[in-house]
């Protein structure tokens, strides 16, 4: 049996193995990882320091691989195929994978073994230590890598310079016109630019803290913590220890298949040296990763170097650079204004094109990178200005996911093959879009032009997503369905608009879901504000705050029941479900569940369902804080509040998270200093964790963060989207929606938290509002002509001691 | 016997909206469509088998007044009692007419 060792565990070593196993390779493989935690996903590094927990970024465990975690390959045995572990042992191989990665390069000036480094998780939670005590940084190097650790220590709180040796910043990407235009951008957002610089030493105060960095012409920064962001050097440092090629300038040689000069080795990702290049872009590493694979299960597939073009967005400025920065010929566009610079490069004969750098505005990235090398689809100026290219037909070998080689006719073939029909299955099906994410336009337009429908049209009478008609009804004090579909929509509507239009009319103005017109509108559950069951009864789910409930009212529910004849179950909400109302009984029960003080609750609308609770502090031993308080006063708070879709939240008391908090769309968890707010769970068909968003909040910040939360998922949302939906869609992802919310980047918090407060104080129990309106009252009827009738339809048998539905035609 | 059966005050019906009739111990679901007019056709949902179509959304598909079933959304043309969504299924229609502030449904119903 072949024993493949792979030495080195991250992102690139991860895809060999999962690809050799994707493959059926059934031999030994062991991966042996100086990081104590699995590979995760670096591109994604700095979200750890804004809440993204270690498991989300983990990559999930290959099961079928021995995983080595925490210890270190000191050495490799080439005549007895072996190598040696910093904890003594050995492993022995046949084949030997090194993904080792690269180190980033701390120039040896005087003082450097005070600066941090910005790679792994060990290095942000050091810095973020470090940072606590600082009120001011330096990150050395104005690259990528540099601007991304720049605005990591900015989110820190620090005030952040970046020396940069290049006379402009990102020098790799951008030529002096778009650094110039890049400066501003940056300068604007608060950090101090030194272009032109370098270091000269870490300067040291007398308690031996960093107290600035002094550069070669003596001015000095002052500042007490320093990131080194200076260029990456390949780990090739097993390889020269057992004498394999390498580089001059560091990385193991290997040939197109991935192998070095011992062809028991392999070398792949950062620390390979291919075709004379090392790649620092986690796309051409998969791919090496794949190559790997590919031959060590005897195939013959080459890496033929790769697309090092980047699109990213650092600090809000979009940065995109593709194929070459020369040509013969260039079309330049700048605007100083819009901080806006956009350039192509162009063959002699003015007919191909070859590159292009886009700062401010990177839209021409995903519709013109493809054709670097083929003939220009449109003139240069159109594409440039006048945002043409929208249609351009991408020819078939032109690639669209450079992080994954994924090329438009492969995309193509699988949305006819297999029947995609939208982002997420193509993303499932060719990897296409699962990594950086920058080519998801571009993926949608493939769908499009395959004749898939992906419109964000409501449906054939708006043209506009919820979203759109939620700003069009706020912004022109729109008051009904009739108003809006004469001057926005057309013909008379539908169960999809109708129902949409409710919940934005409810969430802009108070009053009655059954008032005047806007009865009309909702679907059968709200319309009898009761859940509809299969044979057109309804089902009735009281509200128990928080799960807390006392005995007498326990026994209320069950005399409810028992004198209704309903079916009675104890559903996943902390919540009793009483099931098998016909309409004219459902008024009946409200009233005898008002009497004792309960109202009945949302098991259908989009709207607040349960907050669950566990037991907390004030029985359980390990609780921290009072979760069943909490959320009750959670639930009380929301509950009415109607949304895109529905809303779930839950308190856990401790950690340990009896509650599934983070299984919900907004979840808490007690810690010792208050509550963690975790976003954007899910349960249902697309199991999804919520994300950390902020951390030991008191009770009023906490309440203050969702109030907001909840206000802008409903008015950006798009219809029946949860909010785990609603972060991935909404660009910029959950960091947009924190910079909105916690630091009010768009100006909106004043307006989303008086929203809440016109919902919490026009809050009214809207079942006890039905039975005290005669009107309203009159709708509860099985036939309009014989109001006294029941539904001969509707027939029960028995089953367990409960009644269940028996269908008759 | 009159082929007319008086079911409710026209005022009763809300814009938009449905409500189920016995006439003849057959359950009729009676619609205001959006131009004012009475439209009925039968409420059993033979998707479901389930006594519910009055239950539903009324709206339109081009310029036909629908309605769609509250239990699985395939739609209905209230002319017709096609179903849009599959047209080899078809509900049963009724005549109706308003007389003196009074909506009438006609008892014979189209195809059964
Ligand atoms: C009653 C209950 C099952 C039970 O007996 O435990 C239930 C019953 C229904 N669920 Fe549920 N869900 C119930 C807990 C859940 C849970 C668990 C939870 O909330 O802790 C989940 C997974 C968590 C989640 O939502 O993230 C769940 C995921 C769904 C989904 C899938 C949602 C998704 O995002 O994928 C639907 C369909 C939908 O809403 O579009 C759904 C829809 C429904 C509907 C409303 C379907 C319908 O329209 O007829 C059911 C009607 C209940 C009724 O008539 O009373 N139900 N449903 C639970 C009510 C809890 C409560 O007290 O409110
Ligand atoms: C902050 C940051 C942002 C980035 N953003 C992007 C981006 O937007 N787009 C992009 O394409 N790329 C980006 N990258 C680069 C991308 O992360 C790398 O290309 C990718 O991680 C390379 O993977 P690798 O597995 O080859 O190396 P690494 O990720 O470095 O993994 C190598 C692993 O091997 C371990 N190791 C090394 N030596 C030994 C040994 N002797 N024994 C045991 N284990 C060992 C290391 O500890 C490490 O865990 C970014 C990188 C960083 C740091
Ligand atoms: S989450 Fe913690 S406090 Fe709550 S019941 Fe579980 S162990 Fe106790
Ligand atoms: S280009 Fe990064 S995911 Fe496709």
């Amino acid at each position: 049996m072949t024993r493949i060792v792979v030495a080195g565990y991250g992102p690139t070593a991860h895809r060999f193995v999962e690809t050799l196993l994707e493959r059926g390779f059934g031999g030994r493989i062991t991966v042996i990882g100086e990081e104590p935690r699995p590979a995760y996903d670096r591109v994604a590094l700095t979200s750890y320091l804004s809440g993204t927990g270690v498991e989300e970024l983990s990559y999930p465990a290959p099961a079928g691989a021995v995983t080595r975690l925490g210890v270190r390959v000191t050495g490799i045995d080439r005549a007895g195929r072996t190598v040696t572990l910093a904890d003594g042992s050995a492993e022995p191989y046949d084949v030997l994978v090194l993904a080792t990665g690269s180190a980033p390069f701390v120039p040896p000036v005087p003082g450097a073994e005070h600066a941090f480094v910005y790679r792994t998780i060990d290095d942000l939670d050091a810095i973020r230590t470090a940072a606590k005590d600082a009120t001011e940084g330096v990150v050395v190097g104005g690259g990528l890598l540099g601007l991304e650790a720049a605005d990591a220590l900015r989110g820190l709180g620090l005030r952040t310079h970046i020396v940069e040796m290049g006379p402009w910043l990102m020098p790799r990407q951008v030529d002096e016109g778009g650094g110039a235009v890049l400066r501003r951008h940056i300068e604007a957002l608060g950090l101090s630019v030194h272009t032109g610089a370098g270091v000269q030493e870490i300067v040291t105060g007398e308690a031996g803290g960093v107290t600035g960095l002094r550069e070669p012409d003596g001015t000095l920064i002052d500042a007490q913590l320093v990131v080194f962001s200076a260029g990456i050097r390949p780990r090739d440092e097993l390889a020269r220890g057992c004498g394999l090629e390498v580089g001059e300038r560091g990385g193991v040689v290997v040939d197109a298949g991935m192998r070095t000069s011992d062809p028991a080795i392999y070398a792949i990702g950062e620390c390979a040296l291919a075709g004379g290049l090392v790649y620092g872009l986690a796309g051409p590493c998969f791919t090496m990763a794949e190559v790997a694979a590919d031959r060590v299960l005897g195939g013959a597939a080459t890496f033929d170097g790769a697309d090092l073009s980047t699109r990213l967005k650092l600090l809000g400025v979009e940065v995109a650079q593709f194929g070459a920065m020369e040509g013969a010929l260039d079309v330049t566009y700048t605007d100083p204004v819009g901080g806006v610079y956009k350039r192509l490069f162009i063959s002699d004969d003015a007919r191909t094109l070859l590159g292009g750098i886009c700062v401010g505005d990177a839209s021409p990235y995903g519709t013109l990178r493809p054709f670097v090398g083929k003939p220009l689809p449109a003139p240069p100026s159109d594409l440039l200005f006048s945002g043409a290219g929208a249609d351009l037909e991408l020819p078939g070998d032109a690639q669209v996911c450079s992080c994954n080689n994924v090329s438009a006719g492969r995309i193509r073939t699988a949305i006819a093959d297999e029947g995609l029909t939208d982002v997420a299955g193509v993303k499932t099906c060719t990897r296409a879009g699962s990594a950086c994410g920058s080519c998801v336009p571009m993926l949608r337009r493939l769908l499009e032009t395959s004749g898939v429908e992906l419109g964000t049209a409501l449906c054939e009478h708006f043209a506009h997503s919820r979203a759109e008609l939620f700003d069009i009804v706020r912004v022109r004090g729109i008051g009904t369905f009739s108003e809006l579909i004469a001057a926005h929509g057309r013909g008379r509507g539908c169960d999809v608009c109708k129902p949409a239009v409710a919940s934005i009319l409810a969430s802009l103005h108070n009053g009655h879901v059954l008032d005047g017109e806007r009865a009309a509108l909702q679907d059968t559950n709200d319309h009898f504000l009761a859940n509809i069951q299969k044979n057109g009864t309804y089902s009735v789910v009281p509200r128990v705050p928080g799960g807390e409930i006392t005995p007498d009212r326990l026994i209320v529910l069950g005399e409810v029941a028992r004198d209704f004849g309903l079916y009675t179950k104890i559903t996943g909400g902390q919540r009793i479900d009483l099931l098998g109302a016909r309409v004219e009984q459902l008024p009946e029960i409200w009233r005898r569940l008002v009497e004792a003080g309960f109202e009945s609750g949302h098991a259908y609308g989009k709207a607040l369902r349960t907050v669950k609770s566990c037991v907390g502090s004030t029985w359980c031993r390990y609780g921290v804080q009072d979760s069943v308080g909490l959320a009750i006063a959670l639930e009380l708070r929301y509950r009415g509040l109607r949304a895109p879709h529905k809303l779930k939240s839950a308190v856990s008391g401790c950690a340990r998270e009896c509650a599934e908090a983070r299984s919900k769309d907004f979840g808490i968890i007690a810690t010792e200093q208050g509550w963690n707010l975790y976003v954007g769970g899910n349960g249902g068909f697309r199991p999804r964790h919520a994300d950390l968003f902020a951390a030991d909040l008191t009770t009023g910040e906490l309440v203050t963060t969702i109030d907001r939360f909840l206000m802008y998922y409903i008015r950006t949302a798009d219809r029946l989207q949860r909010t785990a939906a609603w972060i991935e869609s909404i660009e910029g992802g959950l960091e947009h929606v924190r910079q909105v919310i916690v630091h009010d980047s768009l100006g909106l918090c004043a307006e989303l938290d008086e929203r809440m407060r016109q919902h919490v104080a026009g809050y009214e129990d809207e079942w006890r509002a039905t039975i005290e309106d005669p009107e309203k009252l009159s709708r509860f009827v099985s036939f309009v002509n014989a109001p006294g009738v029941p539904d001969p339809s509707i027939v029960f048998e028995r089953e367990r001691d409960q009644i269940k539905p028996a269908v008759v035609r | 016997m009159s082929s007319w059966v008086p079911v409710c005050d026209y005022g009763l019906l809300l814009p938009e909206r449905g409500v189920c009739a016995l006439v003849d111990g057959r359950q009729v679901a009676v619609f205001r469509v959006f131009d004012g007019s009475v439209r009925a056709i039968g409420n059993l949902d033979p998707f479901s088998g389930a006594q519910v179509l009055s239950r539903g959304i009324v709206g339109s598909r081009e310029d036909e007044p629908t309605v769609a079933s509250p239990l699985h959304k395939q739609v209905f043309s209230l002319v017709t009692g096609v179903c849009l969504d599959q047209p080899e299924v078809v509900v049963p229609t009724y005549a109706t007419r308003v007389c003196g502030g009074r909506v009438e449904v006609r008892r014979d119903c189209s195809g059964l």
